[in-house]
């Protein structure tokens, strides 16, 4: 190809607070009737006036340190003025010129992305068409307007749309394991907006590319909500590009709708009438100050992140980087399977078993405890049959000998059946079957 | 026929109310008897709270069960910036003439809490954008001392309907001078707190950096007791003080004895009439007298104010007011005033990308070297005492097609707003049948040392009713 194409991300997450970010109204407003989940506040109303949502702004932050960004000490919010009737201030409270995070990062296989800011920003309400009494309308619901939403913003670091996939996973995982974000794409929690250029080959350039050697335009591409669209779009947009540098023309520096149906990018908006947003500081919030202290204590709340895990469990587990992809591709799985690694030593299992039976045999964890799950393992190399007079009577046993996880059980800890299941297996003839067992302690304790 | 209850200070009727001397009912109806017989001629009143009576009632069987709240039975006016929940709030603009709030604001809620009886509400400059009163969509107030001159804006109907006695307190917004000079053109203190001590939550924003929540009252002592009530923080405002909150009437008779006031050079120089300079001579001579140390000082950004005002407020205006967009209060942009319109052509304009730099960011460094014009000075003196308004109140059309000059008028207010700082008017007399007031500006927060000096100089003053 003729052409390297240069692609950035501003990826939007919506984080899942209990309330909104500048109102106490709740932010779960996925599915809820139209315009319920609203007050003076996020309606915009004359006099309202916002108040940041602490929690929000800790777990921006929290995003912001888990892709290395740097934290500013002192922040503001400024808002950005534009209209649209999803907008109800006229302007969205957002951060212009001192985001929380800057200057990040997120390592991919074969390259590094580099992180230019992470901010905040409130959400807008949705515009729905419909039609009324045979009447063309548009509707406003402001259930989403002024939820809390995080922008990620890269460098044009990106060569092809595989990197941009890979970026993607890798950024829903990290917002995964913070739980902050149900990062949910159908559902809107996030969302992308690559921007693409081509330069020729020939020009002489390299990754990262230096501000004068970009090309003079890039094209931003909206209303993409898969990862499977943002690649299609990439590649496509790549295609129309490329055609127009090859008869000469630069092509416009625009906003550009993808169109699903199509499967190419329609203009929506050309440079001219791009927006001047006129921003300035929001006067109605004092800038905010995070001291060492404070950035350090949101940075404790940081749980293992899944490079540092995978890193991790290929170590200490003696796991290939496949097996620990698969088990690390969610915090709960990882956590899982190191509670049936733990579960499993006692019976010298080892974790590379465990690990297989868990991708292989994929088992329902919400279903299955670990302890449970160690003794279904050790089940597929037992023989011996156990009566089920003796089975009970070991049940019984255990139950009588246990009362504190028989009380646990009953105030609604699941978690200690798999404790009690162990118990009755050692009870047992070693290598005896576990089946029925749960069955039998879960009657016994109805 | 009008027994005169509604000249009353609030603390005559708290009195009054106290000795069973007369009901709220009564005060309230004489209030509403005064603003039937005047409101005509004086458009001061936009909306007439029709429960007025009744809410008077409630206050009078609160106090026969035994509650003695701060403002509990006394009659108020709001200016029409104050949402008042389910009576009409218009900000004195055509865009907002039939918008019904859903919400009380939280100086209304706190104002009912203490359990004043909201008479109504009151004209201003739409949005208040003015310094005469004359901007108002539904027509000019008109200065109760004299008919044929604007009364000071844009809190021109509270400060007009407390010179008439149709209420005996009124509340008011301050960006840039709006209570302060209507005090001072109608005989009436007017107060502007520091920023942050009042919440802004629920009243219609003009310049949110700027925009103090104040009062006109008949006296200083009323201005203390109307602030005990209002100021404090609130969860709704992020720019609310956590500050504890004095007793503002604590210190009230304590004097002036060794204060240092300071006086700016720069304040006394050309375009400050002849008369309000003599006026203000005379102030200060009383100071002396009162055992005041008076103490020349310097406030050298003084003439940036102006400038570096008329840039950050239409910035924020043109920001605050883009939410009137036509889709969900009944009227569209076509509605906004001339004034309005040109606030919010020149803030959109300042706030432009290239423009940006030379404007905005330019008057917001500026901004900050008139505050520390004033943290220098409050190193020498207590307190600083300067002329309101430039010229006496002028007649109704003289300015209106000459905006420039109209800004002007703000010189010598402006400039507490930019830094932030309480300002006090204090009446200090007539020129010819028009009166003419004074402001004393202190630190943040030294509000209460305002009302002591005020009271002071108050004491040596006949307070002058109008006649009816």
């Amino acid at each position: 190809m003729k052409y390297q194409p240069i692609i950035g991300l501003e990826t939007h997450v919506e984080l899942k607070t209990k309330s909104k970010m500048f109102c106490s109204c709740s932010a779960d407003y996925f599915g809820k009737e139209p315009n319920t989940y609203v007050c003076p506040v996020c309606l915009g109303l004359p006099g309202a006036l916002p108040v940041p949502n602490k929690t929000a702004i800790e777990w921006c932050i929290k995003i912001a340190l888990a892709l290395n960004c740097k934290i500013s000490n002192i922040s503001k919010f400024d808002r950005k003025n534009y209209f649209y009737p999803d907008l109800p201030k006229g302007y969205q409270i957002s951060q212009y010129d001192e985001p929380f995070g800057l200057e990040g990062n997120i390592k991919l296989k074969t390259k590094n992305i580099r992180i230019r800011r992470v901010h905040m920003e409130e959400d807008t309400g949705k515009l729905l068409h419909a039609n009324v009494g045979g009447k063309k309308v548009s509707l406003i619901d402001f259930n989403r307007s002024g939820v809390p939403l995080v922008e990620i913003v890269t460098e044009p670091d990106f060569e092809n749309a595989p990197q941009v996939a890979e970026y993607l996973q890798k950024l829903q995982q990290i917002i995964r394991y913070l739980d902050v974000s149900n990062a949910d794409m159908e559902k809107g929690d996030m969302r992308l907006e690559p921007n693409i250029s081509l330069v020729s080959r020939i020009s002489n350039f390299q990754f990262p590319i230096s501000s004068e050697n970009l090309p003079k335009y890039k094209v931003e591409v909206k209303n993409i909500n898969s990862f499977r669209f943002v690649a299609r779009a990439i590649e496509a947009e790549i295609i129309r590009q490329g055609e127009l540098l090859n008869r000469d023309e630069t092509p416009t520096q625009e906003t550009r709708g993808w169109d699903e149906k199509k499967g190419t990018t329609v203009s929506q908006r050309s440079k001219e009438e791009a927006h001047d947003y006129r921003y300035f500081p929001e006067p109605d919030i004092p800038p905010i100050t995070f001291g060492l202290r404070e950035i350090r204590a949101v940075r404790e709340q940081i749980p293992e992140l899944p490079d540092e895990k995978r890193k991790r469990f290929e170590k200490e587990y003696g796991l290939s980087s496949h097996d620990v992809d698969i088990l690390t591709r969610e915090r709960s799985a990882a956590d899982y399977y190191e509670q049936a690694v733990k579960d499993g030593s006692k019976h010298s299992l080892t974790p590379k078993k465990i690990a297989n039976y868990i991708i292989n045999k994929k088992p329902d964890m919400d279903k299955t405890v670990p302890g449970e799950l160690v003794e279904l393992i050790l089940v597929t190399h037992q023989t011996t049959e156990v009566s089920s007079e003796e089975l009970k009577q070991a049940v019984r046993q255990v139950l009588l000998e246990n009362p504190k996880a028989v009380g646990d059980y009953k105030a609604g800890k699941t978690q200690v059946l798999g404790f009690l299941i162990g118990k009755v297996r050692a009870q047992l003839p070693p290598k005896s079957s576990s089946e029925g067992i749960r069955e039998l302690i879960e009657q016994a304790l109805k | 026929m009008n027994n005169g209850l509604n000249t009353l200070t609030i603390r005559e009727s708290l009195e009054g109310l106290r000795n069973k001397e007369f009901s709220s009912v009564e005060l309230t109806r004489a209030c509403l008897d005064q603003i039937k017989k005047y409101n005509s001629d004086i458009n001061a009143f936009l909306t007439i709270n029709e429960r007025a009576i009744n809410e008077a009632r409630r206050a009078d069987e609160a106090r026969e069960n035994g509650s003695d709240s701060p403002l509990l039975g006394i009659p108020i006016a709001l200016k029409d910036m104050f949402l008042t929940k389910g009576l009409r709030t218009t900000a004195a603009s055509h865009v907002l003439e039939n918008y019904i709030p859903q919400y009380d604001s939280t100086v209304v809620q706190k104002l009912k809490d203490a359990g004043a009886i909201i008479l109504g509400k009151t004209n201003h400059d739409a949005w208040a954008h003015g310094s005469s009163g004359e901007n108002s969509d539904f027509g000019p107030t008109k200065n109760p001392w004299n008919k044929e001159y604007v009364p000071g804006g844009s809190s021109s109907g509270s400060a007009a309907s407390v010179a008439a006695d149709m209420t005996i307190a009124s509340t008011g917004t301050d960006t840039g001078g709006s209570i302060r000079l209507p005090a001072s053109f109608t005989n009436t203190v007017g107060l502007k707190p520091t920023y942050g001590l009042v919440s802004r939550y629920g009243i219609i924003a003009m310049a949110s950096s700027l925009d103090s929540i104040g009062h006109f009252t008949k006296t200083v002592e009323d201005s203390a007791i109307f602030l005990n009530v209002t100021a404090g923080n609130d969860p709704m405002d992020a720019t609310t003080t956590k500050n504890k909150i004095p007793n503002h009437l604590e210190d009230l008779d304590k004097g002036v004895k060794g204060f240092k006031i300071g006086v700016p050079k720069e304040y006394f120089t050309q375009g400050l009439d002849s008369n309000i300079k003599k006026n203000i001579e005379g102030a200060i001579k009383k100071f002396e007298e009162l055992g005041a140390e008076i103490i020349e000082i310097s406030l050298p950004h003084t003439e940036y104010g102006i400038a570096c005002y008329y840039i950050i407020q239409p910035s924020e205006v043109s920001s605050n007011l883009a939410r009137y967009d036509g889709i969900r209060y009944g009227n569209d942009r076509t509605r906004f005033g001339d004034e309005a319109v040109r606030r919010i052509i020149l803030g959109t304009f300042t706030l432009s990308s290239g423009y940006y730099e030379a404007y905005y960011k330019k008057a917001m460094q500026a901004r900050t070297l008139i505050r520390q014009d004033f943290e220098e000075a409050f190193k020498k003196v207590d307190a600083i005492i300067s002329p309101v308004s430039p010229t006496p109140p002028w007649e109704l059309g003289e300015k209106v097609d000459d905006p420039l000059k109209m800004y002007l008028s703000d010189v010598y207010t402006v400039i507490a707003n930019l830094a932030g700082i309480p300002g006090l008017a204090v009446p200090s007399g007539f020129i010819g049948d028009l009166p003419t007031g004074f402001q004393i500006l202190g630190p943040q927060f030294s509000e209460k040392l305002l009302f002591r000096i005020g009271h002071a100089f108050e004491q040596t003053q006949e307070r002058k009713v109008l006649e009816k």
